[in-house]
């Protein structure tokens, strides 16, 4: 039991803004009180946040494992973790090791984290690498908008029968939520294609359109009733002239609920990359007057990245353009994945639009409850820079002279220096906790009120927000101190969120010939064990 | 100055990535001793090793064949280093600034992604001198690396800019994926010379076997050697530049990648 004394605490789940009040603490919980003479924290003069909770990252999985293996130049420059009694060894880095990324999550206050893309075909792996990420707890979102058995349901109509795989596919996979990147595309890379108009059919189809895929998962997400709407990654990623796209993906959801993931890469006009501009304001105008949408932000910061994405036909193209390795992986009938290094150059005047168009959204999209911290890790920038982006959303100034530094070319094709918006600590602890958290459906997460995981950052006050959120003072993990100024203290495992929506057990009898007939693996290998997750908790579909 | 003398040479690789001037500059005897050293895997002290005579100076000698001592000058910035004796791999890895002379042998890796100073080898080199790491995109940024007797393979790759001048005879593949800076090559080169090479240039005093995508391009005697020759000779690498003794046949290529790097070979009139 712990009593965290005197904090200013900042709960806007629960409207506290700043309150000075003790948070207690019993078996992992928030709890009203505690006896007298317990474990007490001083927290006077002490900044109280939730842990923070990060919607969209790359950290577990083949993918992620290809990218290591194909970096070892990051690696070698990245922060080293040498082996003490209370950790284990490990590489930072943009790419870093399962251990790493438990460490530098936790050591800036984050407690919770979302794998963004896990084909079911490679989800035991994902599952083994985030049991081997310690401290945090941890979910996943499964690849769907490129599955051919899906996509061949959708061209017969049966959209009934599309519904029992998706949920089976889900629960298949262990995983939380469904993930669409590139609805079509991916599917068409594998005959060289793409899916880059939204109403034309998709390669190798009739009546399946991405506009289409984009609908209809969205749909059945909703009526399958899964916490986290479906987890959208646009066509025509990273094109000039793209917002257009997004718009028109915006709209085919016809007010199904929906998660725009990493914004910023779909939010550009121009037609080609000489007029590449911002197209912040068009996106966020729209985003503005639908609540049925929630965003991550996907910001860019200048420096070292590796991209890692299902795009693969984004990937081939990014490849060409910069002559650097390039990773490109078939995952049999369900998507793909390219991976690419790449570093974000402010003289570049592509890099300094998609570094304005980040800051953009984050500023130019009204309510915080419904756009949220990412930079894609590790495509847009590492997560552990998140700090940086803080600091540049709470001080117009330090931003104004980040806009100096840009080519004077740029300017005209962004809105960044026109904006003075500056978040305070209350929008800060939404977008980077509350608000991913309500996204999720995770209503112990996110908040300090009573009955909620008590994972929570405590931080010094310091005008430099960089600073300040790059080093807390305590981080604590279901109650117990995990992080002591910048040293892990207590290691501990995550668990993991699952869903196990509804489906007809029949399904499986429409699946196994497929798979025995398509699939180099059995149908019945297929399925990731329940049993092969450490601490699974199966969130209910309500 | 300080002086650390092995005391005898470790039965595995010894890492001292601490063996540097701005590392030392500051230390007193004590704490330069405490240093932590890695044999294999296991920490050490730097004492367990060497005898440590001196101490806050940027200037370090050390003593005995520190053949399988790894790391020597990794990073350093200012003050020099000498070896009286063998260093191992990784010497003067990313160096910045000041000087490394060796008066032995060196292992693979010296200099390797160096951007600035000098490291000056009495004795043979291994391979990848002044190269990118594996998985990086650039070599050698800066400085000069001088090799009096023979090198290794890949010598130079991905160097971007600087120099290294070699007496002896180097192996295959020198100047690999190269993108700048120049190579020159005493003692000629096995085969490969230039392969992939985008820009750059690799100077020969003796004749090469060239790949097939370098194409003849003349016979001169280019001006900027008299540059590259003024700052080499006071260095004991005198470049032939009369163009009463000797032209220069000048290569262009790769012509796979393509490239636009040049290999000038030494040609004394009537040969």
């Amino acid at each position: 039991m712990l009593r965290i004394k005197g904090g200013k605490v900042y709960d806007p789940a629960h409207g506290l803004n700043g309150v000075v009040q003790d948070i207690c603490v019993a078996d992992g919980k928030i709890v009203a009180d505690v006896p007298p003479g317990c474990r007490e924290i001083d927290a006077a003069g002490l900044f109280i946040f939730p842990g923070g909770v990060d919607i969209h990252t790359h950290v577990a999985g083949a993918a992620l494992n290809f990218a290591r293996a194909m970096t070892p130049e990051n690696q070698r420059q990245a922060t080293k973790f040498f082996h003490t009694a209370k950790r284990r060894t490990g590489i930072g880095g943009p790419t870093p090791t399962t251990f790493a990324t438990g460490y530098l999550y936790a050591g800036m206050g984050y407690t919770t984290v979302f794998e963004a893309a896990v084909p079911v075909l490679s989800a035991k792996h994902t599952h083994e690498e985030l049991s081997d990420t310690p401290i945090l707890d941890k979910g996943c979102c499964v690849l769907m908008a490129n599955n051919e058995i899906l996509l061949d349901l959708l061209q017969q109509g049966d959209v009934e029968r599309a519904k029992h795989v998706v949920a089976w596919l889900i629960w298949a996979a262990k995983a939380y939520g469904v993930k669409a990147v590139n609805p079509g595309g991916v599917a068409a890379w594998k005959w060289g294609g793409n899916a880059s108009a939204m109403s034309e059919p998709v390669s190798g189809y009739s009546q399946v359109t991405p506009l289409k895929i984009v609908s209809s998962l969205a749909r059945i997400i909703d009526e399958l009733k899964i916490p986290h709407p479906l987890h959208l990654h646009c066509n025509n990623l990273g094109a000039p002239g793209n917002y257009t796209t997004t718009l028109e993906t915006m709209k085919a959801l016809e007010g199904n609920r929906a998660h725009m993931a990493h914004l910023q890469f779909h939010a550009y006009g121009g037609d080609d990359w000489h007029t590449m501009r911002s197209e912040s304001q068009a996106i966020a105008d729209y985003f503005n007057a639908h609540p049925n949408l929630t965003c991550d932000a996907g910001a860019v910061l200048f420096g070292n990245a590796v991209t890692i994405t299902a795009d693969g036909p984004w990937q081939h193209l990014l490849y060409q353009l910069t002559g650097r390795k390039w990773g490109n992986i078939d995952v049999e009938n369900e998507t793909g994945c390219g991976i690419v290094p790449y570093s974000y150059k402010g003289s570049n005047l592509v890099n300094a639009v998609q570094w304005a168009v980040g800051l953009e959204l984050l500023l130019l999209i009204k309510d915080p409850w419904r756009i949220f911290l990412t930079t894609d890790h590790p495509n847009g920038a590492c997560f552990w820079r998140y700090p940086e982006i803080i600091h540049m959303l709470m001080n117009a100034a330090f931003r104004r002279e980040r806009v100096k530094k840009l080519p004077e070319k740029v300017l005209p094709r962004i809105v960044l220096p026109d904006l003075n918006r500056e978040y305070s600590l209350y929008e800060i602890a939404i977008i980077t906790s509350a608000g991913p958290a309500r996204a999720l459906g995770l209503k112990n997460k996110g908040q300090l009120g009573v009955g909620a995981d008590a994972d929570i950052a405590i931080y010094h006050e310091n005008p430099d927000g960089e600073y300040m959120f790059r080093y807390p003072r305590y981080v604590l993990k279901g109650g117990e101190v995990v992080v002591e100024d910048g040293e892990i203290r207590h290691q501990m495992g995550g668990r993991e969120f699952i869903v196990h929506p509804s489906y007809d057990p029949k399904i499986e009898d429409f699946l196994r010939p497929l798979f025995q007939q398509q699939y180099t693996m059995s149908f019945e290998n297929y399925p990731v064990e329940l049993e092969r997750l450490e601490h699974p908790i199966i969130h209910p579909c309500e | 100055m300080i002086k650390f003398t092995l005391k005898e040479i470790p039965t595995v690789p010894l890492e001292t990535e601490q063996l540097t001037p701005d590392v030392l500059a500051t230390l007193d005897h004590a704490a330069i001793r405490a240093l932590p050293a890695f044999l294999g895997k296991r920490r050490h002290a730097i004492q367990d090793f060497f005898d440590v005579e001196g101490e806050r100076s940027d200037q370090i000698e050390i003593h005995g064949d520190a053949g399988r001592v790894k790391w020597i000058g990794r990073a350093m910035t200012r003050g020099s280093v000498r070896v009286v004796g063998n260093a191992g791999m990784h010497l003067g890895s990313q160096m910045k600034g000041g000087e490394i002379h060796v008066t032995g042998n060196v292992s693979d890796w010296a200099g390797a992604e160096m951007a600035g100073g000098l490291i000056h080898i009495r004795g043979n080199a291994g391979g990848q001198i002044g190269a990118a790491y594996r998985g990086g995109t650039t070599g050698m940024r800066d400085g000069t690396i001088l090799i009096e007797g023979t090198a290794g393979l890949e010598v130079g790759m991905r160097m971007k800019r600087g120099t290294i001048a070699i007496k002896g005879r180097v192996r295959d593949f020198v100047g690999l994926q190269m993108k700048g800076g120049t190579i020159v090559l005493g003692g000629g080169a096995e085969i490969r010379a230039g392969a992939w090479m985008t820009r750059g240039t690799i100077i020969s005093l003796e004749p090469l076997k060239l790949l097939p995508t370098f194409l003849y391009a003349c016979r001169y005697q280019p001006n900027v050697l008299r540059v590259i020759a003024r700052y080499l000779e006071p260095l004991g690498f005198p470049l032939p530049v009369d163009s009463a003794v000797g032209m220069y046949q000048r290569y262009t290529g790769d012509s796979a990648v393509p490239g636009k790097g040049e290999i000038l070979v030494w040609n004394p009139h009537g040969t």
